[in-house]
């Protein structure tokens, strides 16, 4: 699976780091253990029920190379006319990886105008964001990117 | 004329005080430029940047009567944006009574206990910062000036020598990553030029504003050497070696960086 | 010292979308994270953020560890009116936190 395989060698490169940088002292935990897909799956049924998820309507922009997992930009925007009878009414991201699956929730309305939300997000490894968008007439709509995390190249004692 | 020209020349040769292998004038890149798109947007948006928020803060300091004094900076520096364009393009600047140079934060920590009889604030504290962050954000665009003090020279030539000298477990010098190396990568990351155009800065690794210190600091102790401590002279000499090495970029502060 | 850095255009006319950002200095600490000697640092987030237009709101987030430090936020609303747009951020430990910034609506 590519995502073991991102995994192995990941830890393959942490370990032959740490052999270099003898007495490495890192204060983040770096693979936190408690994330699991199934984590990503029922948080996102809490917020969608049992109603389907439909692929479309909902763009999410984040860069697919992050320089640093501490602040990577995102951009949530879905396309809808905004008016009192079809509107967004809430827009929900989730991740994968993190030791938890919930980012943000963010609730708008007819007099936002437009369904664009953006702010700075922290993705713990390589994986999967979704962004999960409900419309006034209660439908759900989805999107989801990939994105791949590098770390900063040394440690830091403070 | 000619007198005048010779004369002209010998400055000219003093003031570009370069070594051999130190980048070119045309070659000079700052950090930004290695960046991805989206970080440089954070940069490029006061109203974004989060370094701008110590900035902020700075601008509130600088108004604030503190000490037994009762003075604020402004009561003798004015508008900053006046008395403080073009400061911190020419820091560290040689301090005469302790006769050895001295960078911004020094120089505000003499100022606070000298002048306003207040205590010193300890590098990357949240006010230190904030009126570093501040007083330099008002040269910013404004090109780096070399260290052309002739009193700067010997402690110029110690900033080199730290630059290029090996140290550490990994037995690295500054220069073979930041003159031989740059443009290419270590661990996922580009390995820049190390030019201290955008300090303090702020740096998603740390999350928060941070001063060229702490960045040197973290990088001697990536290459496993005892880094110094703050506010050691050996900081001061190669931050003024950088800042000559840097001269003509234009300052960026508040810089955001990976 | 909190900081607060919001950006809402001074004037609009009536029936533009504008853009609303708010910048607000939080170390957001996610609750994971260890010290040298092993203990966990305990969470200290922003949990939520409120934006309200002539007291009507007009945006609310909820906010979680993965949100970065130092949250920025940036959404959009319709200029109807002038009149003062309101900021609130509420977290951990009782954290509290309000700005506001005028709009002039022609």
């Amino acid at each position: 699976m590519a995502g073991n395989d991102r995994s192995t060698r990941r830890h393959f490169l942490k370990a032959a780091g740490s052999a270099a940088l003898a007495g490495t002292i890192t204060r983040v935990t770096l693979r936190p253990a408690e994330a699991t897909p199934a984590m990503l799956n029922s948080a996102i049924r809490n917020v969608v029920g049992e109603a389907p998820l439909r692929n479309g309507k909902v763009k999410l922009d984040i860069p697919p190379l992050v320089e640093n997992g501490n602040t990577v930009p995102m951009t949530v925007s879905v396309t809808s006319p905004m008016t009192a009878d079809d509107h967004v009414t809430s827009i929900h991201v989730f991740n994968e990886k993190n030791p938890q699956p919930y980012i943000g929730n963010f609730y708008l309305g007819p007099a936002a105008g437009r369904a664009q939300v953006a702010t700075r997000i922290r993705l713990a490894d390589s994986q999967n964001v979704v962004a999960i968008a409900q419309m006034s007439d209660g439908s759900f709509w989805s999107a989801s990117v990939d994105v791949v995390v590098t770390l900063a190249a040394c440690t830091e004692e403070l | 004329m000619r007198r005048t020209s010779a004369i002209v020349a010998a400055l000219l040769i003093v003031a570009a005080q370069t070594y051999a292998a130190d980048i070119p004038q045309r070659q000079r890149r700052s950090g930004y430029s290695f960046m991805a798109p989206d970080t440089k947007a954070m940069q490029d948006d006061d109203t974004a940047n989060p370094g701008m928020l110590w900035v902020l803060d700075g601008e509130a300091l600088w108004n604030q009567r503190i000490g037994a004094a009762d003075k604020a900076c402004s009561d003798c520096h004015g508008d900053a944006k006046a008395s403080m364009k073009g400061v911190a393009a020419r820091y560290p600047a040689f301090d005469k009574a302790l006769g050895r140079p001295v960078d911004l934060e020094q120089r505000i920590d003499l100022c606070r206990t000298e002048r306003q009889q207040a205590t010193a604030l300890d590098y990357e504290s949240h006010d230190l910062l904030a009126l570093t962050a501040f007083i330099t954000h008002q040269s910013r665009g404004m090109p780096i000036v070399p260290a052309t003090d002739p009193q700067l020279a010997p402690f110029l030539e110690k900033g080199h020598e730290l630059f290029t000298q090996r140290q550490g477990q990994l037995n690295l010098a500054c220069a073979n990553c930041h003159n031989d190396n740059w443009d290419k990568h270590l661990a996922g990351s580009a390995i820049t030029q190390g030019q201290p155009t955008g300090y303090p800065m702020y740096r998603l690794e740390w999350q928060t504003l941070g001063s060229l210190q702490r960045r040197l600091r973290s990088c001697m102790t990536g290459i496993r050497a005892r880094a110094f401590s703050y506010g050691a002279p050996e900081l001061v000499e190669l931050e003024l070696y950088l800042m000559s090495r840097a001269a003509g970029m234009p300052i960026e502060t508040p810089a955001v960086r990976p | 010292m909190a900081s607060v850095l919001v950006n809402v255009p001074k004037r609009a006319k009536r029936g533009d979308i504008v853009e609303i950002r708010a910048l607000t200095s939080h170390i957001m600490e996610p609750g994971y994270r260890r010290t040298a000697a092993g203990e966990v640092i305990p969470r200290n987030i922003i949990t939520s953020f409120a934006c309200r237009y002539n007291g009507r709101e007009i945006f609310r987030a909820d906010l979680f560890p993965a949100i970065a430090a130092n949250p920025y936020l940036s959404f959009f609303t319709t200029a109807s009116e002038s009149g003062t747009i309101e900021f609130e951020w509420i977290g951990d430990n009782g954290f509290s936190q309000t700005a506001s910034a005028a709009i002039t609506v022609e």
